[in-house]
């Protein structure tokens, strides 16, 4: 059940985009996201679609696996159209009862939906193709220059993937714990939201319990190894760019000028 | 009470990359009131055989039988068969949440649908059974030593009286002292309840001394299904699955290969001894 949400998941494989700098895939990410928003009519989101398709080719990441995270978005996704559909206002198109869509509606919502798609398609690419060490590894990087405010960069960027490598354990505990409980008679399913709250009990303790009892272990383990945070620390595989990096930035950059020209010169 | 395995087969992950056929093929029968050991490799499969035994996990094909009535029926109750096979997981004593002890052990009684006071005089029995002294009742399970909580976890399961009793490897990380009390208690209930015991373990000296049957897994397989005698004669083949033989077994066969005339299949520390004084003649 768990298992079937893919946004943040790593996905094992070999592609240009997996060996691409992090710092390349964030700061893309961004551009994309950015490019979305600065795309307003068909022909810039041609543009879009093109460069999402050849990233998500080039990643050689079965699509199916892609879409399969989109599911657990898909409601919010339906919401949105909903509501762009029937509250916006503008000239009618359909009426009926109380309810009437409009043109204005029916583009908004269109749009709507294609940018959300696109904006967690694009962010999955990323998710997908770097593992979550070289992600925080980009991102410790790029947000370097945040030192100078005194913002503890090294810091963030250790909880984050500390954070990111105790999901898995924490998601396999849980089916531990949750089986064990289910051993002992324990029903989480049947009941009112108050029963079924109170049946977590058995599982959210034994769960804390064993999160403080990793976090102590854990810090134990980098004391043990003269752990003291960034200051002086080097890495065993720094991230240094490649000539492949450059070429993908200016990809990035001819993707954005051409994005905008769409805008510009485009119809609809 | 039964159990009957018939031709299980299970998937983890079935229809994505990272699907992996965890049991192949598995059948095997437990008779009322057996001592049952199970043997294997990490990553054989021994874990996940045990969770389609109270239906956690659900074969992808296959059936189980538990005296006699198939669990996959769609009228058959998964709430009554966890009533009937207790399941003690590995570090069981992770599991435990209650502010005292006594109201942990009280949990699954509860579960059952027993009233408090029945519930209590349940738990009182097990706790009594695991040899936990009546002073650390009401305290905090967290406050027990390693060896207590493990005891304390398994009289949770205990106090459901279970008609058979599964255990996946109960006496790792202990100390000597506390493997043997609890392999202790385990013969005492199978001989004196005539509960059907199924042990998970990896260590060759326990099954030897305990376990009236042994099963061997080897990547989701069951590859041997005998009497522990008969199958550490198989050496060879426990060996190529990552498993071994007791220390006196090899013992005994190095003796053998030295000349003497000794019965290589005695398992236990005591049979070798008569093995070795029958050999010498005394
Ligand atoms: N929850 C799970 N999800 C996916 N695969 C699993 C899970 N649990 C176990 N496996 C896999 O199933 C196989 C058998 O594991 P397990 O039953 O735990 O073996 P054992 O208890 O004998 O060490 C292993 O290859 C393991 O990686
Ligand atoms: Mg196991």
């Amino acid at each position: 059940m768990m298992r079937d949400i893919t946004i943040g998941q790593y996905y094992q494989t070999e592609s240009v985009l997996h060996r691409l700098d992090p710092r390349v895939k964030i700061t893309g990410t961004f551009i994309f996201i950015i490019s979305l928003f600065v795309a307003k009519n068909i022909t810039s989101y041609a543009v879009a679609t093109a460069f999402l398709t050849a990233v998500i080719l080039l990643s050689r990441i079965p699509f199916s696996f892609i879409v399969r995270g989109m599911k657990a978005v898909v409601i919010i996704l339906f919401i949105t159209v909903v509501f762009n559909l029937f509250l916006t206002p503008g000239i009618t198109f359909v009426s009926f009862w109380r309810f009437k869509i409009t043109y204005e509606g029916l583009k908004t919502a269109g749009y709507t939906a294609v940018r959300l798609t696109y904006l967690i398609l694009g962010s999955s690419i990323m998710t997908l193709t770097t593992t979550p060490n070289n992600l925080t590894d980009g991102l410790e990087s790029l947000m370097k220059p945040l030192k100078v405010f005194r913002i503890p960069v090294h810091e963030i960027a250790m909880m984050m993937s500390i954070a990111l490598r105790f999901i898995p354990i924490l998601m396999e505990e849980t089916d531990k714990i949750m089986k064990a409980q289910l051993s002992r008679g324990a029903d989480f399913e049947s009941g009112g939201i108050i029963k079924r709250s109170r049946a977590l009990i058995p599982l959210l303790v034994p769960l804390f319990v064993s999160a403080f009892r990793r976090a102590n272990d854990l810090a134990m383990a980098m004391e043990a190894r003269c752990y003291h945070g960034g200051e002086g620390r080097t890495k065993m595989k720094p991230l240094v760019y490649r000539s492949s990096d450059f070429t993908a930035y200016i990809v990035l950059c001819l993707y954005f000028a051409l994005v905008i020209t769409a805008q510009r010169v485009g119809m609809l | 009470m039964s159990i009957i395995c018939d031709h299980v087969n299970f998937t983890y992950s079935r229809g994505t990359a990272d699907e992996i056929q965890a049991l192949k093929d598995i059948s095997f029968s437990i008779g009322d009131g057996e001592f049952v050991g199970i043997i294997g490799a990490t990553g054989s499969g021994k874990s996940t055989l045990i969770q389609h035994l109270n239906g956690l996990l659900k074969a992808t094909s296959g059936h189980i039988y538990i005296n006699g009535e198939d669990i996959y029926d769609r009228d058959y109750s998964l709430k009554e068969l966890r009533n009937k096979v207790g399941l003690v997981f590995q570090y069981p004593e992770h599991q435990l949440f209650e502010e005292t002890v006594l109201r942990d052990v009280c949990f699954g009684p509860k579960n059952q649908g027993l009233s408090n006071t029945e519930a209590e005089m349940r738990a009182y029995e097990a706790l009594q059974s695991v040899n936990l002294m009546e002073d650390c009742y009401d305290v905090s399970p967290f406050d027990l030593s390693g060896g207590q909580k493990r005891r304390a976890a398994i009289a949770g399961v205990l106090a459901m009286k279970p008609e058979i009793l599964i255990l996946d490897e109960p006496t790792a990380g202990l100390d000597p002292e506390g493997r043997e009390e609890i392999l202790n208690l385990l013969k005492t209930l199978h001989d004196e309840q005539n509960i059907t015991v199924m042990l998970v373990s990896h260590s060759m000296e326990d099954m030897a001394d305990y376990a009236e049957r042994l099963l061997v897994m080897d990547k989701g397989r069951i590859i041997m299904n005998g009497n522990p005698r008969d199958v550490f004669l198989n050496a060879e083949l426990l060996e190529k699955t990552g498993l071994s033989v007791p220390q006196v077994t090899y013992i005994l066969r190095e003796l053998r290969q030295k000349g003497f005339d000794v019965d290589i299949s005695a398992t236990t520390v005591d049979e070798a001894a008569d093995s070795i004084m029958r050999a010498l003649g005394l």
